[in-house]
Parts: structure tokens; C-alpha cells; sequence
């Protein structure tokens, strides 16, 4: 991961386990963290494998239940206690229910007027945290004909109103349609490049993941079963590679069959796209330079 | 599975004829004149950007919504005329967000209340509880709380009020949302199981992969048109069509298009056949 391995711990979660007030089992069951300022961490793992469940501990939002462990963000202790963890933001899945103003301008207002910002401050951060993201301009605009996507970002701002160090996200996307989607992931390597924010995403869009993330955490039943950079985690074989798998970017499920027949080496295995198709080219022209010419081309659906 | 534009009889199960519609009286038009036919025992993906029209489409295939003009034709029963009660038992609908759907406290109660509006006896509504919980791997599940479940299963548990009801069209709009892969992939493996069994399916969705995979015929709609019908493989690999929709190819497929030069043919489906085609192309 390079230089970030380098920077300081900005969150630090160490044999955190949780039981929520109604549940039979662990929602975490012993979840070690630690991320680096200015990492992007993706988080990926089946339905109840308690992504949402870290999401809400991480920002201080402990839900009724018994918990145990440590957890430390931005140097602070979170606990029951210190519920409002200000150096974090959390956006969750479902716009329609995280947006309250009428207009876009009021929503971004509320979570500052709330911890009693000053007024002239909060007028001055709300174009700021607009351009952000991509919505300048529309300070007037009512909340309910935004598109799922604006609906998204907006509640992004929202978040970086306040200046967070950290965001977190949980299934930010998955309720948007594909341009959507990538509205949202735009913003946030933007955010990267001119804020350096920290970012803790859920997220189950693979082929996003592995384009952006500098790691990869994969959890399921309570526990962190894997994590590591795209291109190691992506050919874990136990994980991704087998009939009721995680979803791994189609691209390195491809990679992963090529690696297994020795077409690739191991080294080059790559889960991201341009990588993907980097390879594949120089493989493909050093094989026609190998073979006799051949017809091709022609298309799957008429063979 | 069906073939494209294969009937079973000869009725179409569902005939849209030049279709306009708008919500309200001075409001924009959001369908401009859209004309559909679906064979019975068809699977069927209508894909498209949010906002532009193919939720509005789907819900006039029940009745929800009546066109301004043109007509909508359910098995022959033309919603405008049909009643409530007829259309109920001809097209089942399962709702993007399965809380706008669920209202009964327990899951068996949930399930029964659909099979006990078409006055089934007892035994008949027990037999089609049981069975619809147990084709979406929910019967462990019957006598929880449906608020008590998680976001997969309470999607599940829609899908299950709904082919309790047996309805010869199912239209499931968003199954996939909020799902995790194998939770997609068990939703779809059971849609196709029921149109394996001579029901028309017709599934709302954006998850272009899970499409290439599965499902046969797939027609796209922006901007209240129809711009494109057709084979799955032909659709999806048309990407002036999906560019115009503000929809991608799956991945596998834009990366077999950036390979032509090298013979890589330019509609790849899926994973395998990309992989299929990469070994072709290198002669092995």
C-alpha cells in the first residue's frame, strides 16, 4: 500500500465483540482494525456479516446490547459514554431517510446549526461542502426532486459540513442506479484528492472496490475473514472463487482462471479494469505473433 | 427457459399498445407512446436509468396505473375495464422495497393473506403458505416476526406473499437491491425456476450482470421510450443502446469489445465466456 502505511492510525478497533439486546449470536465476534489517515478501506461480506453493525460503533452509535473491546478514532475512546464522535460521518444506504430540509441549503445547515455553529460559518461552509460534491449552485433547489444519486451526495455534504477526518459509508449505492453510483464514487475520490478525508466504505459494488480501495476488508459471521490490497485479496480462491462465493470483480474472476491454467503469472494477477485489459492486450499480441492467422471475431450469439 | 418471443398459446400475457401516460393532469408526460408484447411463459429484464419510465411501465401491467392512452392488455383483460380482484389474481407484484409491501406481524400471516382474498379454503391457503416459504427458504421463518428479519429475507418473505398467490405473471421490480450476491443469485435461480414452470416473468432491474446471466429477452427504456428489444446478448452488447439509457455493459463484456483487434468477439456475456473466448484467441 505504500505511502500510506506510513501515516498515522486514525482508527484503531481491537477485540471488539457485540451482542445486540434481541440477538442469539455475536453481531461481531472479536473484530480486529486498524486504518491509516488517508486510506480507503472498502468493507464486503454476506447479509448479517455485521458491517453495519462495526459502521455504527465506529461513529459512537452503539446500539442497545452487550459490547466488549476497544475502539479509537482519531485518538478518541469511543464509548456508550462519548456518544458523538465529531472527527466522523456517516452516510447510510437509503437517501430518503438521512435527508430532513426542504431545500438542499437547509439540509447541508441542519447537522452544524445543530451543534450550534455559528450561523456565518455555517453559511460560509454550506457552498464549500456543496462544491464537494458536486452540487454547486443548487443551495435553492427542494430536497424531494433530487435525482437518488443528488439525494446521495447531498447527504455526503451533509456529512463533510461538519469537516470530518473520517467518513463512513454503509451500502452508500445500493440503492442507486449505475449512474448513480458512480456519481457517488466520484465525489468521494475527489474528496480523497483535496481533502484527504479518511474513508470507511460498505460496499458490495466489487468492480468499484477494486478500482478505488487501497484495502479490501472482507467479513462474515462477526469476524474480519480476510482483508488486504485488491490484487491479493480479489485471488483468494476460499472467499471469492467457488459456487456461492462473495462477488469479485468479473475481471478477476477471469484473472483467476488464467492464473490457474499458468497463462498469467501469479505476479501480474490484477483485479482492476485498465490493468486487466493492459495484460490481456500484450497477452493476446505475443500469442498472434506465436500463431498462424485465424478467422475471429465473429459474434458468440451467431456461432 | 423460454425462447425470445416464444408463445405457449396464443394470447400474449401481456399487450401494450402505444401507451401514454402522465401522473398528473398538468404534469410532464413520462411514457410517450410505448408499445410492448410479452409472450406467455417469456423471462423478461426491462432496464434502464431511475426516472425513466420503467417502474411507471411495470405498474401498468397490474392495473396500478391506467394509461392516458393506448391500452394495457393482462391476459386479455384490459386494465381500464378489469377489476381490481381479476387483475390481482393475474399479475403478481413484488415491490422494489419490500417494507412498502410487508404489514402483518407474524410471516405466516403475511404469506396467508393474499391466497385468503381469493376465498381458498383453509387447507388450499395452508398448502400455498407452505409451499411459497419453502421455494424462498423461509419455512424456519414461519412463525417469527416479519419486521424481525433482515433486509434479504424480508425481501424474500415479499416474493413469497406474492407466489402465494400463483399468479400466472409475476413482475418483480428491483429484486437485487440491498441484496448480497448469493441472495441475488437465489432470487433469480427461483424466478427462473418459476418460469421454468410456464409463468411469464418480467424483473425491473439495473444489475446488468445478473441479467446476462440469467434472462433471455431484455428491453430498454429511457426517457419514456423504448429504445431497444431484443435477445439479451444483442441488447447488452449494443452500447450505443445502453449509452443512451445511461447503462453500462457488464464488465466482461467492455473488456472483450476493447479486444477486437484481437478477435475477441464483441458480445461476451459472461465470465466463463470471456474466459472461453481469451483462450480461443490465444489458440489454446
Amino acid at each position: 500500500m505504500g505511502e500510506p502505511a506510513a501515516r498515522e492510525v486514525v482508527i484503531e478497533v481491537q477485540g471488539l465483540r457485540f451482542r445486540y439486546a434481541s440477538g442469539q449470536r455475536e453481531a461481531l465476534a472479536g473484530v480486529d482494525l486498524t486504518v491509516r489517515r488517508g486510506e480507503f478501506i472498502g468493507i464486503t461480506g454476506p447479509s448479517g456479516a455485521g458491517k453495519s453493525t462495526l459502521c455504527l460503533c465506529l461513529k459512537g452509535l452503539i446500539p442497545a446490547g452487550e459490547i466488549s473491546g476497544r475502539i479509537a478514532v482519531a485518538g478518541q475512546a469511543v464509548t456508550r459514554q462519548s456518544a458523538f464522535v465529531e472527527s466522523s460521518a456517516l452516510v447510510f444506504q437509503d437517501p430518503e431517510t438521512q435527508i430532513i430540509g426542504l431545500t438542499v441549503a437547509e439540509d447541508v445547515a441542519f447537522g452544524p446549526e445543530n451543534l450550534k455553529r455559528d450561523p456565518d460559518e455555517i453559511r460560509a461552509a454550506i457552498p464549500q461542502a456543496l462544491a464537494l460534491v458536486r452540487l454547486d449552485g443548487s443551495e435553492a433547489a427542494e430536497t424531494y426532486q433530487l435525482s437518488g444519486g443528488q439525494k446521495q451526495r447531498l447527504a455526503i455534504a451533509g456529512a463533510l459540513v461538519l469537516d470530518p477526518q473520517i467518513l463512513i459509508l454503509d451500502e452508500p449505492t445500493s440503492e442507486l442506479d449505475p449512474v448513480g453510483k458512480d456519481e457517488v464514487f466520484e465525489v468521494i475520490a475527489a474528496l480523497r484528492r483535496e481533502r484527504d478525508v479518511t474513508v470507511v466504505m460498505v460496499e458490495h459494488a466489487a468492480e468499484h472496490l477494486a478500482e478505488m480501495a487501497d484495502r479490501i476488508v472482507v467479513m462474515d459471521d462477526g469476524r474480519i475473514v480476510d482483508q488486504g490490497s485488491p490484487a491479493r485479496l480479489y485471488r483468494n480462491a476460499a472467499i471469492f472463487h467457488r459456487p456461492d462465493g462473495e462477488r469479485a470483480p468479473q475481471i478477476a474472476q477471469v484473472m483467476y482462471e488464467l492464473v490457474r491454467e499458468g497463462l498469467v503469472e501469479e505476479t501480474e494477477f490484477t483485479a482492476r479494469e485498465e490493468e486487466a485489459v493492459r495484460l490481456l492486450k500484450s497477452l493476446l499480441s505475443r500469442a498472434r505473433d506465436r500463431l498462424p492467422s485465424h478467422g475471429g471475431g465473429r459474434p458468440i450469439g451467431e456461432r | 427457459m423460454a425462447e425470445v418471443g416464444q408463445s405457449v398459446s396464443g394470447e400474449p400475457a401481456i399487450e401494450v399498445d402505444d401507451v401514454r401516460f402522465r401522473y398528473a393532469a398538468s404534469g410532464p408526460e413520462v411514457l410517450h407512446g410505448v408499445s410492448l408484447r410479452i409472450e406467455q411463459g417469456e423471462y423478461l429484464a426491462l432496464i434502464g436509468q431511475n426516472g425513466g419510465g420503467k417502474t411507471t411501465l411495470a405498474k401498468h401491467f397490474n392495473g396500478l396505473l391506467k394509461p392516458v392512452t393506448g391500452f394495457v392488455r393482462t391476459m386479455g383483460a384490459d386494465t381500464r375495464t378489469a377489476s381490481v380482484a381479476q387483475l390481482a389474481r393475474t399479475v403478481g407484484y413484488v415491490y422494489q422495497n419490500p417494507d412498502h409491501q410487508i404489514f402483518a406481524q407474524k410471516v405466516r400471516t403475511e404469506v396467508a393473506f393474499g391466497p385468503g382474498n381469493l376465498k381458498l379454503g383453509p387447507q388450499e391457503i395452508e398448502r400455498r403458505v407452505d409451499e411459497a416459504l419453502r421455494l424462498v427458504g423461509l419455512r424456519e421463518y414461519a412463525d417469527d416476526f416479519a419486521f424481525s428479519l433482515g433486509r434479504g429475507l424480508r425481501q424474500k418473505l415479499a416474493v413469497a406473499s406474492v407466489l402465494a398467490m400463483a399468479p400466472p405473471v409475476l413482475v418483480v421490480d428491483e429484486p437485487t437491491t440491498g441484496l448480497d450476491l448469493q441472495g441475488s443469485r437465489s432470487i433469480l435461480d427461483l424466478l427462473g425456476a418459476w418460469n421454468a414452470d410456464g409463468r411469464t416473468i418480467v424483473v425491473v432491474t439495473h444489475d446488468l450482470a445478473l441479467v446476462a446471466e440469467r434472462v433471455p429477452r431484455t428491453v430498454v427504456i429511457a426517457d419514456g421510450h423504448i429504445v431497444a428489444d431484443g435477445p439479451t446478448r444483442r441488447v447488452l452488447s449494443d452500447t450505443g443502446v445502453l449509452d443512451r439509457a445511461f447503462l453500462r455493459p457488464p464488465q466482461v463484456t467492455r473488456v472483450a469489445q476493447r479486444l477486437g483487434e484481437f478477435g475477441v468477439a464483441a458480445d461476451v456475456m459472461t465470465v466463463t465466456e470471456l474466459h472461453a473466448e481469451l483462450r480461443r484467441a490465444m489458440g489454446m
